[in-house]
């Protein structure tokens, strides 16, 4: 069997490598996609502590999470959908309204 | 090497390479694509770990459902290659740093030497299915019917944001 702490580590490095992706991308669907990456990392680290204690909770929070991943990749299609229409665009630099 | 260890090995590596390639291309599409490679990954792990509710949820919602209506955006903007811009020249030098302290940070705080008894790795749950459906009925009831009432909130929201605006 694989120990858990690797499982861990497995989480860390994506949750890692999905903030990188954030941060550095520029085209706000890629930036989009990062998110649901660090939501996977969350998700091992979940079942892998699920398996460790011999609990199922981990597991219900998984699928909790998953719901919210979803509804959220809805909501979220649907605004890059406006940012496109409205700016033609897909690059986070050009959608700056905000910005002093 | 046992053989669980060497799938858990073959499975980190290529969700890892995906999750790099993910970060490198600069197509979108390509991105997608990489970014189901991960979750089929995660999906594997899940199911050595003995997770198979999981696992099923994972290809089902997130490979099926939720990358599919990725690429479907993707193609439906028709989606070109990311443009380069000019990073900053902080980000040029101590990007890479503090992602990696970023990570070891995270791996650090997670990861416990004396987790005890649950640290050896313990068999898979018996019936875990059966204690999730029950746990979702029971303990966890009202955030269960609070998550029908998310997704209907959502599917709203989504129609309402995506409708052309009477001329």
């Amino acid at each position: 069997m694989v120990p858990t702490n690797y499982y861990l580590v497995l989480s860390a490095i994506l949750f890692g490598l999905g903030t990188v992706a954030f941060v550095f991308k520029r085209n706000i669907i890629t930036i989009f996609m990062s998110i649901e990456l660090m939501l996977n990392a969350v998700n091992l680290a979940f079942v892998a502590f699920s398996q460790a204690f011999g609990k199922v909770h981990g597991q219900v929070f998984v699928l909790f999470v998953i719901v919210v991943a979803a509804a959220e990749a809805a909501v979220g299609l649907g605004i890059i959908i406006l940012i496109q229409r409205n700016r033609q665009s897909l690059n986070v630099e050009k959608v700056n309204l905000l910005k002093l | 090497m046992s053989p669980a260890l060497l799938i858990f090995f073959v499975l980190a590596g290529l969700a890892v390479l995906a999750a790099l390639s993910l970060v490198v291309q600069r197509h979108p599409i390509h991105s997608a694509l990489s970014l189901i490679v991960v979750m089929v990954c995660l999906a594997g792990l899940y199911l050595l770990i003995g997770a198979e509710f999981v696992a099923a949820v994972q290809i089902i919602v997130y490979g099926g459902a939720i990358m599919v209506l990725f690429v479907f955006v993707i193609m439906l903007l028709n989606v070109g290659e990311e443009e380069r811009t000019d990073f900053s020249k902080l980000a040029k030098f101590a990007g890479l740093p503090l992602a990696l302290a970023l990570t070891a940070s995270i791996a650090a705080a997670v990861v416990k030497p004396d987790l005890g008894a649950a640290g050896v790795a313990r068999a898979a749950i018996p019936n875990a299915t059966a204690q999730i459906s029950s746990m979702l009925f029971k303990e966890f009831v009202y955030p269960f019917e609070l998550t029908s009432f998310l997704i209907l909130v959502a599917i709203m929201g989504a129609l309402v944001l995506a409708q052309r605006e009477k001329k």
